[in-house]
């Protein structure tokens, strides 16, 4: 009888406590996915060109080298834009564990419920 | 930079300019100082005063200047140890000097009158291709043949390697490109930008009230650039550090 009115109110202040949290937290990734989308976005229109760059420069060379006009130059081509979308996919994803674009594994597990920093190593 | 009646080509500010040189200007093997080495060293002076001034009281209670440091310090060194781990701290001096070099070679760019050498592709390919040859040697050294497992995708059908491995090896090499043209071109398209628009303003008479106002808003998007670039080369050398170390 005597513990019961302290209950609810106890529970409202939880309750309150956990709305301001998660407004908080609301207002804080929705910032944070801002700055990440612009690295981003600076991040994925080069992925595919320097793919394509190194693609087209190995044909190319290997053209020159063994004198086959187009052959290498279109089958490096081809191999360049699909590097370069996996690039792009490794990004976005960020998963896969490939050369490079693999999200950064934490070495010390930090609070796991934080999507925008995870991310934000990728740009 | 706002100059009036846009009789400047926008490409002019990018211009390289011999100041002085050893030999004569233009012979092969000459060695030009130019207004890009100049701003170079700028950055360099730069920042060694800062970090050198900042720590000079080395109080334990930071003033202005030691705040700047530290706070410079501590970032770099989070985020080394928040992608490389406790393993990376012995590339922190690279990576520091790295990331304080493109900062201020950007900001410094942001100067009316001054020049950014961070837009000119053979400063940043020069960077980006220090990271990939000391990374890649790196990862060799450490791991030896065993290195050139990472071009194969873990878990894939043998059938599938002769398409795989080609990609891989792209993928691979197109990292310094893709880090050194991301720089690049973001500092050149900012800065072309600014001047086109720049100069606008005394063409249009009172109406350039408009491009004026676009141009200041652009200067502080610039600003955020800089640092966002200098970041972004920093983080990207710390993931590629993380790789050789790492490997799968």
């Amino acid at each position: 009888m005597k513990d019961d009115p302290p209950l609810p109110s106890l529970a409202k202040l939880d309750e309150k406590l956990r709305a301001a949290e998660a407004k908080r937290r609301k207002t804080k990734t929705r910032s944070e996915i801002q700055g990440q989308g612009l690295g981003f976005a600076l991040r994925i229109g080069v992925e595919i060109v320097a793919a394509l760059i190194v693609g087209v420069g190995i044909g190319l060379l290997l053209d020159w080298w063994l004198g086959t006009k187009p052959w290498f130059l279109l089958l490096f081509f081809v191999l360049g834009a699909a590097a370069g979308f996996m690039n792009v996919f490794r990004v976005v994803g960020g998963l896969g564990g490939q050369v490079g674009y693999r999200r950064a594994e934490k070495p010390k597990d930090e609070a796991s419920g934080e999507p925008g920093k995870d991310s934000r190593t990728d740009g | 930079m706002a100059e009036a009646g846009g009789m400047h080509s926008p490409l002019e500010q990018f211009e390289i300019k011999s100041l002085f040189a050893a030999g004569e200007h233009g012979e092969v093997g000459a060695l030009t100082f130019t207004n890009s080495s100049l701003t170079m060293v700028a950055a360099m002076v730069l920042v060694s005063a800062f970090l050198i001034l900042g720590m000079r009281r080395g109080a334990l209670v930071p003033g202005r200047m030691q705040s700047l440091a530290e706070l410079s310090y501590e970032f770099v060194a989070g985020l080394i140890s928040d992608t490389v781990g406790s393993q990376g701290r012995r590339y922190f001096p690279l990576i520091f000097t790295l990331f304080m070099f493109i900062l201020f070679g950007n900001l410094l760019g942001m100067l009316p009158y001054s020049f950014t050498f961070t837009s000119h592709i053979i400063v940043t390919f020069a960077l980006a291709l220090l990271v990939f040859i000391g990374v890649t040697i790196l990862a060799i050294v450490k791991h030896g043949l065993h290195f050139f497992t990472f071009f194969v995708p873990p878990g894939a059908p043998i059938a599938m390697w002769p398409l795989l491995i080609p990609i891989e090896v792209i993928s691979y090499l197109s990292r310094p490109i893709s880090l050194s043209v991301r720089l690049f071109a973001n500092m050149l398209a900012g800065h072309t930008l600014l001047k086109v628009i720049a100069g606008f303003i005394g063409l249009l008479g009172v109406f350039g009230i408009l491009p004026f106002a676009l141009v200041v808003a652009l200067t502080g998007l610039e600003i955020l650039i800089a640092f966002l670039q200098a970041y972004v080369f920093a983080i990207l050398t710390c993931l590629y550090l993380n790789d050789a170390l790492h490997l799968h």
